[in-house]
């Protein structure tokens, strides 16, 4: 008799074919062929690697753009073509080949840009380092946005930890000659903010997205209020901020490219390389990281075990806080040494932007990061080089990207389940 | 260990959900709470399991006083739970959902490995096949149901609550979980069953107590008849079955030819689906929840553009199009999820009237709502469907489950209709409002319309319908005369063929899968053969055992009640 | 739930699951929060933050911190310096925004109010371009960028043809209108076809705005002649909105872009409430799954009401381009479109709600000027009074203990629009 004893029964599937990978590559490869190929600079481009190197040197990297452009072309075309082929089959596009095309298409299009600005020579290692330190601030913004989201609480005031923790930083260190003290001041700002948030979205069930925006309102006229009330009163000794440290570390920072843009950095962005091993480290492996999970996916189930839902929220949301508040230091304690109103500038949006980009997942959200830090690099050494781009557009990319990544053009992006919904015990 | 309750009532407000419950536990035995949907059920094992305080009363574990606070509290007592709606992280492994909440650490990393090894230990010891590192979202329903039992056995429970088990389990599936429960049984635990399906609960109990509107209203012995047991759950005996004639069948005709619909995942939900519905007739489709039966009913109503094949309306294909334009051509619709689908909480009962006619010409001249004949329907139709309601401009959200199922049936029934489809049309609704509505369906049947309704309750099925399709993993198994004997319809419904289960028919299923699973070691001799044995014993009854709501009739009076001739069997 | 209706049916077999289940189906959505509430509520609000707004200026005045020194000396001289400060910024404010006595005429004494309607003219459109999609359920957080866009195409128009009179200025209004059409229809086609969040999605078109402005600006199509700066030429005549009191020694700037907000509030208003439009898009808003079964087309109402909250921003910016400035510049939305997320949500979403929030902070805008120039105090403080008003009427827990108001979750009669039971019995 054939009575299936368990639903586990092997079921047959229809083969499930999905064309949009191949199309984005098919359409990005003719794009690359009259942009990098047909229309590439007839240039050398060249990138100095021996920059930060004290006992040594290597030589340049010198690529023609025209043929570099043409390598890509050819090699995009064949990656969009063999997705075609294998998508036709039922089957799907081998990762290492997504990361290839990938691959292909940015050094592709960097080398045209480069090739196509006035000057066509400039250091990777200067690129490279300003890139990371650009990256600083959205790294912990995302990684504050993190902590919330991952346990179920959505957290558009990044930007208002940012700012306030650029604010307070600024203040308690220009007032004690500490940047140490602005450091830690700096985490109490995102604290702040973050209590603001917690008390609202948990406590009170407001919307969180709504509590967020008007956080950031109310951050922004707060310190832009206090900025012109109080710190211009007396700029000498309320907003003349020491900066942190700086240094060097040995044997590694002399390892070529890497060494310098890695290793010879300020204090903040170690700390930064630790907050991101151990938060990474924590949700992965730890009893906290489990719970966090299981909250911000099915709280209710959480709760069946014997988990405060809220109790944990609370904490992870503050916890936010102070990650996103260390990356406002940035903007005073490393960038320049003074706040100004709205000096964060969006950051924290974007720094939301490259969390939802690397998928809710910690290095994911680290890259994400990195790569929107490098294009804000890319325009400035773009504007240094003499380009004819408009860095408007480059400008314009990170949100793009982001466009298209939450419209799942880029991969799908599934966020934790119960981001966003308040949870009501019963 | 013994649990037990005393004079423990539970209010929200004003509404008394459990009213002074008496009830004890004995150690090592299976007690059953049997209670209609709505009696207050799963509101008494939220108090117990802690997720809810007791207005009044007390909780007693051995013969202690003790209060909790949460589940944790709970859990610590001894007790577990296993929810209805699973409690499961569905991107964890099994491992992880069940350590979670306990877990163990070593120098701050998690441990899961002592977890993986009492599941397997579990695992080995009750037959459970449960893998440790499945991703739980992958697993069968049925699995993921034992992944919540050994959450609870893990955590060394000795009382364990099952809320309504079986409501998504195939019949086969059931029979593996009594199984179970008499295992746990065996080793000493005490099971508190909650289930309103007679058939199961006289299978598995020890003792059975019957709540109704938040009371004890009596406890039975499981030898009870299962007359003795449903009027005692609904209070007073009701007629099953409604008065209709033999179907007048005329040529209208909604046809659906290898109707085909894929998951994203390449699941097929649907599958070469193909039958009529004859104008004047109801098909009723019976099968578990979640075989492709709410998929057919919203492929009809356009709700899924990916479906394949055709489906006819007097000729007419309606696949292809828009929802509206297919409630437009004349297709009535009743969703499975009133609440969900079919009503706008938040909107007034007089919008929710119009809600997919708000745009014709009665309701609407250009592009503003005509407000006086909005009010006026909402009028007409409160009183044609006998709405109980405050005023027209109240919330819908604010009415009864059966008021508002009676908004969602007026609205799809005020204009004429070529085809009705109803979901689950009685779900969750009182006695009263259940006649009402079979009685309007039978008298849209009678209108010459083809009638098709979805159902999970087999006496809704045989009640209203005049044939019979049963699905199955998406696929339609066969279509049966509105006589076939239950036995084969829940062989169907766990994947036979209509021959199939038709060939089987003297051979009961449950004695088939009990010898199964004997062999298989699942679940022990004795068991199985008590199963065997009773098996022969109820048939008759268990035949006309009712499971649903407010629905008893006499075993005797059934038409179906002795007609085991499978030959009477009609295969589309 | 239904036990206070003299006319519910005997609950027992349903008010059962009512409470256990209450969750998922009886929290109320954005929309229905936010419609419910009372004037009461609002005023409480309005009070609250006006005293803290009050503390806040005291405490950063310099009289005030001197008098502190010696508080306990003298504790009432602080308490005078403080109310002085505070008073003495809020006199100014109104000064600046309802009726100026020192006024030489009775023009000059009314111009603050006619200033206060000017400003509120983009507030009033904006604020409806938030209300109006979240009544469908979306939170439309784009204004900015489609206010951008609007003022982009319109100011174009203007600027670029020579038209007759009548049908110049009508082009302009168009222009403006389909500029932001595209813009929030873009979010709500991206959120129809493929799920991606409005929040994001119009974040990421926010920033896109503001740099295409930039870009544009800069590009000899835009740019004035002989101008360094990012600023296009001024509109003529022809296209511009005329002024309502036209006298040249009244000198009053406010333009018919007022009389064309009231007239776009009444139209919302019978689109949301009266026509069947607005019905379809109140269901989706309330409940897309119900609204999807009785045939309304979800994503199709997505489009539209994202387009129409695009066209009515738009609006806003033809009303900043054609109307107050005459010209286009990078800075032509201000802050209009992040303010207009605190007037729609202060006007509970509903139009004329809209309008008077939008009248209320434009009388703030335009009084802050004057407050920041005769006092001193910035005006970021604005910014901070309007993000706790809204906060506060957030959480009317909060605002309801304050002020001991009674508590509407517990209401005689339960009307449609209203389901305030979040805080309820749970």
């Amino acid at each position: 008799m054939s009575v299936a004893l368990d639903t586990s029964r092997t079921e047959e599937t229809a083969v499930v074919r999905r064309w949009k990978n191949p199309i984005i590559y098919a359409v990005l490869a003719a794009l690359s062929f009259f942009l990098i190929g047909l229309n590439a600079p007839d240039k050398t481009v060249v990138f100095r690697l021996s920059d930060g190197l004290k006992n040594f040197s290597i030589p340049d990297l010198s690529l023609n753009a025209g043929v570099y452009g043409w390598i890509s072309v050819v090699a995009m075309v064949a990656i969009a073509a063999f997705a075609f082929i294998t998508m036709n089959k039922g089957r799907e596009i081998p990762r290492g080949l997504q990361g290839l095309f990938w691959f292909f298409f940015i050094t592709g299009m960097l080398v045209w840009v480069i090739g196509a600005a006035r000057s066509s020579e400039l250091s990777l290692v200067t690129l490279l380092t300003g890139a990371l330190t650009l990256s600083i601030p959205m790294i912990f913004g995302s990684f504050g946005g993190l902590l919330c989201e991952r346990s179920g609480i959505v957290n558009i005031a990044i930007e208002a930890q940012l700012l306030l923790g650029a604010f307070t930083a600024a203040l308690a260190a220009s007032m004690t000659g500490s940047p140490w003290v602005g450091l830690l001041a700096a985490m109490i700002g995102g604290v702040l903010v973050s209590l603001i948030l917690a008390v609202f979205a948990i406590k009170y069930l407001v919307d969180q997205t709504i509590v967020g925006v008007v956080v950031n309102v109310l951050v922004a006229g707060l310190t832009g209020f206090l900025y012109s009330r109080v710190l211009q009163a007396d700029p000498a000794h309320l907003n003349s901020a020491p900066k942190l440290p700086t240094f060097e570390i040995p044997v590694l920072s002399q390892i070529p490219v890497i060494g310098p843009v890695l290793f010879n950095q300020s204090v903040l962005v170690y700390i930064m390389y630790i907050t991101v091993a151990l938060i990474w480290f924590a949700l992965n492996k730890t009893r906290w990281g489990l719970r966090t999970r299981a909250v911000g996916e099915h709280p209710k189930a959480a709760d069946t075990l014997g988990i405060n839902v809220n109790r944990l929220r609370f904490t992870n949301v503050l916890l936010a806080g102070v990650v996103a508040g260390m990356g406002g230091a940035f903007f005073t304690l490393v960038s320049v040494s003074s706040f100004n109103a709205n000096m964060t500038a969006g950051q924290g949006y974007i720094a939301l932007a490259a969390l939802i980009f690397g998928r809710w997942k910690p290095f994911g959200a680290l890259f994400a990061s990195l790569l929107f830090g490098f294009t804000l690099q890319l325009n400035f050494v773009l504007s240094l080089l003499g380009t004819s781009v408009p860095t408007e557009l480059l400008a314009m990319l990170p949100y793009l990207v982001t466009i298209f990544a939450v419209a799942g053009l880029v991969g799908v992006s599934r966020g934790p389940a119960a981001s966003g919904k308040p949870y009501i015990k019963g | 260990m013994k649990l037990e309750l005393r004079e423990v009532t539970k209010r929200f407000g004003d509404f008394t959900a459990n009213d002074s419950i008496d009830l004890v536990v004995r150690p090592g035995t299976v007690h059953c709470l049997l209670g209609e949907n709505g009696a207050g059920k799963s509101t008494l094992m939220n108090v117990i399991y802690g997720l809810y305080q007791p207005t009044e009363g007390q909780i007693f574990v051995d013969d202690q006083p003790v209060k909790f606070n949460g589940p944790s509290d709970a859990m610590a007592a001894g007790i577990g739970m296993v929810h209805q709606h699973f409690m499961l992280v569905p991107v964890f492994t099994v491992a992880e959902n069940i350590a979670l909440g306990s877990e163990k650490t070593s120098g701050g990393v998690l441990n899961l490995e002592e977890t993986r090894v009492k599941i397997r230990e579990i695992s080995d010891r009750y037959g459970f096949h449960v893998d440790p590192d499945a991703v739980v979202e992958d697993l069968p329903v049925g699995v993921q149901q034992r992944v919540e039992i050994i959450k609870a056995l893990v955590r060394d429970a000795e009382v364990l609550i099952l809320d309504e088990p079986t409501a998504v389990l195939t019949p086969a599936e059931t029979d593996q979980l009594l199984g179970i429960m008499d295992q746990l049984r065996k080793d000493g635990k005490s099971l508190l069953f909650i289930s309103h399906k007679l058939r199961e609960v006289r299978q598995i109990s020890d003792d059975i107590t019957v709540i109704r509107r938040g009371r004890v209203v009596g406890s039975a012995d499981p030898s009870a008849s299962t007359n003795e047991l449903a009027s005692l759950m609904v209070g007073k005996a009701v007629q099953l079955t409604v008065d209709k004639d033999e179907p007048r069948l005329n040529s209208n005709a909604f046809e659906v030819e290898n109707l085909s619909l894929v998951a994203s995942n390449g699941v097929h939900l649907l599958k070469n689906v193909s039958f009529t519905v004859n104008g004047g007739e109801i098909l009723a489709v019976a099968g578990v929840q979640g075989n492709g039966q709410t998929e057919l009913a919203e492929s009809i109503i356009g709700l899924h553009p990916k479906a394949t094949g055709s489906m006819r309306l007097n000729g007419e294909e309606l696949l292809g199009r828009s929802t509206k334009q297919v409630l437009h051509s004349g297709v009535g619709f009743v969703p499975e999820d009133r609440s969900k689908d079919g009503l706008v909480g938040s909107f007034s009962i007089a919008e929710n009237l119009i809600l997919d006619l708000f745009d014709t010409k009665s309701f609407a001249s250009g592009g503003s709502l005509k407000r006086a004949a909005i009010s006026a329907n909402a009028d007409r139709a409160g009183s044609e469907f006998d709405i109980r309601m405050g005023s027209q401009e109240d919330a819908a959200s604010t009415l009864s489950g059966g008021n508002q199922q009676k908004i969602v049936v007026a609205r799809e029934l005020s204009r004429d209709l070529k085809l009705f489809v109803a979901s689950q049309p009685t779900r969750g609704v009182d006695v009263g409002s259940i006649e009402f509505i079979h009685k309007r369906i039978v008298a849209e049947r009678d209108k010459g319309v083809p009638v098709l309704i979805v159902s999970t309750e087999l006496d809704e099925i045989y009640a209203l319908a005049d044939r019979i399709a049963v699905f199955f993993h998406g696929e339609l198994m066969g279509i049966a005369s509105k006589d076939t004997p239950r036995s084969v319809l829940g062989q169907m419904m766990a994947g036979a063929s209509y021959e199939e289960a038709v060939a089987n028919q003297h051979e009961d299923p449950e004695v088939l899968l009990a010898k199964q699973d004997a062999a298989e070691g699942v679940v022990s001799e004795q068991h199985a053969q008590s199963i065997i044995e009773s098996s022969s014993a109820q048939t008759a009854t268990d035949q006309a055992s009712t499971s649903y709501r407010g629905s008893v009739a006499a075993a005797q009076d059934l038409p179906w009640a002795d007609n085991t001739d499978a030959s009477k069997g009609e295969k589309a | 739930m239904s036990a206070e209706k003299p006319k519910a049916v005997k609950p027992a077999a349903t008010a059962a699951p009512a409470n256990p289940q209450m969750g998922e189906h009886a929290k109320p959505s954005l929309a229905t929060r936010l419609a419910g509430g009372g004037f009461g509520l609002s005023l409480g609000a309005l009070i609250a933050a006006l005293f803290l707004g009050g503390l806040l200026i005291a405490a950063t005045d310099p009289a005030t911190q001197k008098a502190a020194g010696y508080f306990f000396a003298r504790p009432t001289d602080t308490l005078s310096a403080a109310w002085k400060a505070a008073a003495g910024a809020y006199k100014a404010m109104f000064e600046g925004a309802i009726f100026n006595p020192k006024g030489k005429t009775f023009a000059d004494q009314i111009r603050p109010l006619t200033e206060t309607l000017t400003v509120a003219t983009p507030l009033i459109l904006a604020g409806l371009a938030v209300a109006l999609p979240f009544r469908a359920g979306l939170f439309n957080i784009g204004a900015q960028g489609q206010i951008i866009l609007g003022a982009l195409v319109s100011g174009y128009v203007g600027f670029a043809y020579n038209l007759p009179l009548a049908l110049h200025l009508v082009l302009v209004i168009i222009g403006g209108i389909i500029g932001g059409a595209i813009w929030g229809g873009l979010v709500g086609l991206l959120k129809a076809k493929t799920g991606a969040h409005e929040v994001i999605l119009s974040i990421m078109l926010n920033y896109i705005a503001a740099n295409l402005i930039l870009l544009l600006l800069k590009t000899p199509t835009f740019q004035r002649e002989g101008s360094s700066n990012p600023i296009s030429p001024i509109l003529p005549d022809s296209a511009l909105l005329p002024r309502i009191f036209p006298g040249s020694d009244l000198n009053f700037r406010l333009h018919w872009g007022f009389v064309l907000a009231i007239i776009a509030v009444i139209f919302a208003s019978w689109l949301i409430e009266r026509s069947t439009i607005g019905f379809r898009l109140r269901a989706v808003g309330a409940n897309p799954n119900a609204a999807r079964t009785a045939g309304i087309n979800v994503a199709n109402g997505y489009i539209i009401v994202m387009a129409i909250a695009g066209a009515l921003a738009g609006l806003a910016g033809v009303a900043q381009v054609a109307g107050t400035e005459k010209t286009l510049t990078t800075g032509i939305a201000a802050s209009f479109g992040f303010d207009a997320i605190t007037v729609a949500l202060l006007g509970r979403a509903k139009p004329w709600g809209t309008f008077f929030a939008a009248l209320l902070y434009g009388a703030f805008r335009a009084g802050g000027v004057m407050m920041q120039a005769t006092t001193g105090t910035n005006i970021d403080i604005v910014a901070v009074v309007q993000a706790l008003i809204v906060l506060f009427i957030a959480a009317p827990p909060l605002v309801r203990t304050i002020f001991r108001l009674p508590d509407p979750a517990n209401p005689r009669k339960k009307k449609a629009s209203k389901n305030n039971s979040l805080q309820g019995a749970q």
